[in-house]
């Protein structure tokens, strides 16, 4: 007995050093990634102690002295962490509820268009993706720039209103961001959901037109119904970095204007003006390690459903 | 043939959709009608549709007034190339590797990538990082380096296109007749792989041309270094900046009056965005079908 599971497992070493000399080609071509993903994603990882100390400059990360927890209780004393909260949290909400609705809209509008068309709007919708948020920025300053924008100088003088000063005055910033946000990413979200709907066997379309569907009527039983996987995902994906926002729409578009900052901060522009602006890392890094803790949870609670749903939808 | 409900149904798709394609154009063409109208008109009536009286002084302004402008377009174009390049030299081995079932620890390496799409340490220890170990702050690198691989998405995208879209079979053949591992990847798997490598370069490309935060954040000191997102950025600020900044300072030399405060903002808007129009229809076929490709997870 003793020699045979002795050459047993010689054969299993054999086998595993074979597997491993057939592997080293592969673990060269995967070091360039190792060492990128290494220097970028985990080396900072340990600098989130940074969350848990009274930063000093001079002493560094690792040398500051402790401070526990001190750094978030003041993020939730002083109703900063709320703030920032409420104001992803709700952006993020409105987001997925307007831009997914429209999307959806737009996507049975083009699926249905016969006609060369087609294209040209499609194109024409997605092209604001493809911009960047300091141009963005520059697009809506055209608009609302108090003394020269088009709104006050052009839309208000016809109406006989006085002017705006957009940059200043808070309560229109909601509905600014909501708007510019569906401006960008209406093309590209209307994408993923007209690839469905042109997954979709046509011939259910020909069987309900014989039994004398109309349009109306094929697009609320059979588009949107077929399109209801692809919703459920996009939408728990969404959940999943509802923690997160766009930090050039928040930062750029309003153009970093104080005024502006109770409607307009998120905890990405929160830590970024703690970090560089502010001088306040140990802040930063405490709203930052709230945001990614969180973050790590939704998204993982989000995939666990995505993934009882439809396997193959999940990201892991 | 259609049916009159379908006739209808037609008409207002067509009313719908076109409102909404002008309204994606609309702010583009207001920003470039802006550029090319007078500064003296645009401070009395502001920014319109219709030039009232036209001028190119703002382009001329822009060009004349120093190198600040055509450096910052070279700047952008080698970022966004190596960043393309580098990108997809990270990338692309990876996703191969992880996408063979035998190499030893390909758990681990998948775990590896995958961990960074879960978690990850935020702006505040990766500025730290950047800033006091590697060092790539106020020069070139802080541009390209931060963004060359955000998390292991694209990687993980490829590989399961290098898992579903290339026969194993092929691969294999090619190895028993003698090609070592790294000639397979390089003349079996990435001819076969394009799209997939079109859409990640076009994604990257894109990301690196529209990218503003790194300079923002990694160029505090060195200006000279500023893509020209980074020039439009510092000119949200400060409109002086480009003339301000230039060698040039008398204006009257080189028979420029007086800077257009109003219509320069457009102008330079206008300059960046062109290489993206212009780029744009030739994308858009690639562009689109990498949103199918990895829409739903993206």
């Amino acid at each position: 007995m003793a020699p045979q599971i002795q050459t047993g497992t010689y054969a299993k070493k054999g086998k595993l050093g074979k597997r491993f000399v057939r592997s080293i080609p592969f673990y060269l071509m995967a070091l360039p990634a190792i060492a990128y993903l290494f220097i970028n994603n985990y080396m900072p990882l340990p600098g989130l102690v940074l969350a848990f100390k009274n930063f000093n400059a001079k002493k560094g990360i690792y040398g500051s002295d402790w401070a526990g927890f001190k750094n978030f209780k003041y993020l939730f004393a002083t109703g900063e962490a709320y703030t920032i909260t409420r104001n992803t949290l709700l952006y993020n909400f409105a987001f997925i509820i307007i831009n997914t609705i429209l999307a959806i809209f737009v996507a049975i509008l083009l699926s249905e268009m016969r006609s060369k068309f087609k294209s040209v709007y499609q194109s024409l919708i997605l092209l604001p993706y493809m911009i960047s948020m300091v141009i963005v920025s520059y697009l809506v300053f055209a608009f609302l720039s108090t003394e020269n924008g088009f709104l006050n100088n052009t839309v208000l003088k016809f109406f006989g209103k006085s002017p705006i000063p957009w940059y200043s005055e808070k309560k229109y910033w909601p509905f600014i961001l909501v708007l510019v946000s569906c401006w960008k990413v209406i093309g590209y979200n209307c994408i993923i959901y007209l690839s469905t709907i042109l997954g979709i066997d046509r011939t259910f379309y020909e069987a309900a037109a014989i039994d004398g569907a109309g349009k109306i009527k094929q697009i609320t039983k059979i588009t949107l119904p077929l399109l209801k996987p692809t919703i459920i995902m996009m939408t728990l994906l969404a959940i999943g970095r509802i923690f997160y926002s766009d930090f050039g729409l928040f930062y750029q578009v309003p153009q970093n204007q104080g005024a502006l900052f109770p409607v307009t901060n998120t905890i990405d522009t929160y830590v970024y003006r703690g970090l560089i602006q502010n001088g306040k890392p140990a802040l930063s890094a405490a709203a930052g390690l709230y945001q990614s803790f969180v973050g790590f949870v939704l998204i993982l609670s989000a995939n666990l459903i995505v993934r009882k749903i439809d396997a193959d939808s999940a990201l892991f | 043939m259609f049916t009159k409900q379908e006739k209808i149904f037609q008409t207002v798709s067509h009313i719908v959709l076109a409102i909404l394609a002008i309204n994606a154009l609309l702010p583009m063409i207001l920003l470039f009608m802006s550029s090319i109208t007078d500064d003296n008109v645009l401070i009395k009536e502001g920014y319109k549709f219709i030039p009232k009286k036209f001028s190119l002084y703002a382009y001329e302004y822009v060009f004349k007034t120093g190198p600040a402008v055509p450096k910052a377009y070279l700047i952008s174009v080698i970022l966004t190339v190596s960043g393309v390049v580098l990108s997809l030299l990270i990338t692309t081995p990876m996703a191969y590797a992880l996408s063979k079932k035998y190499v030893l620890g390909r758990g681990f390496l998948n775990f590896y990538v995958f961990f960074t799409m879960l978690f990850n340490g935020g702006l505040v220890p990766t500025y730290m990082n950047y800033t006091n170990v590697i060092g790539i702050k106020n020069t070139f690198f802080g541009l390209l380096l931060p963004g060359l691989v955000t998390n292991g998405m694209y990687i993980m995208l490829m590989k399961s296109y290098f898992v579903t879209s290339i026969p194993d079979e092929i691969m294999e053949a090619a190895r028993i007749d003698g090609a070592s591992e790294f000639k397979v990847f390089r003349t079996i798997a990435i001819p076969l792989a394009k799209p997939i490598i079109t859409t990640i370069g076009l994604f990257a490309g894109i990301g690196y041309w529209n990218d503003w935060q790194n300079g923002y954040v990694y160029l505090t000191k060195r200006d000279d270094l500023y893509s020209i997102q980074n020039l439009l950025n510092r000119m949200v600020q400060n409109i002086q900046y480009l003339s301000a900044n230039s060698q040039n300072v008398a204006n009257a030399d080189i028979g420029l009056a007086s800077i257009p405060t109003v219509s320069i903002r457009m102008s330079m808007a206008v300059l960046g965005i062109l290489p993206m129009l212009i780029a744009y229809p030739f994308a858009q076929k690639a562009f689109v079908k990498g949103i199918t490709l990895g829409g739903v997870k993206g």
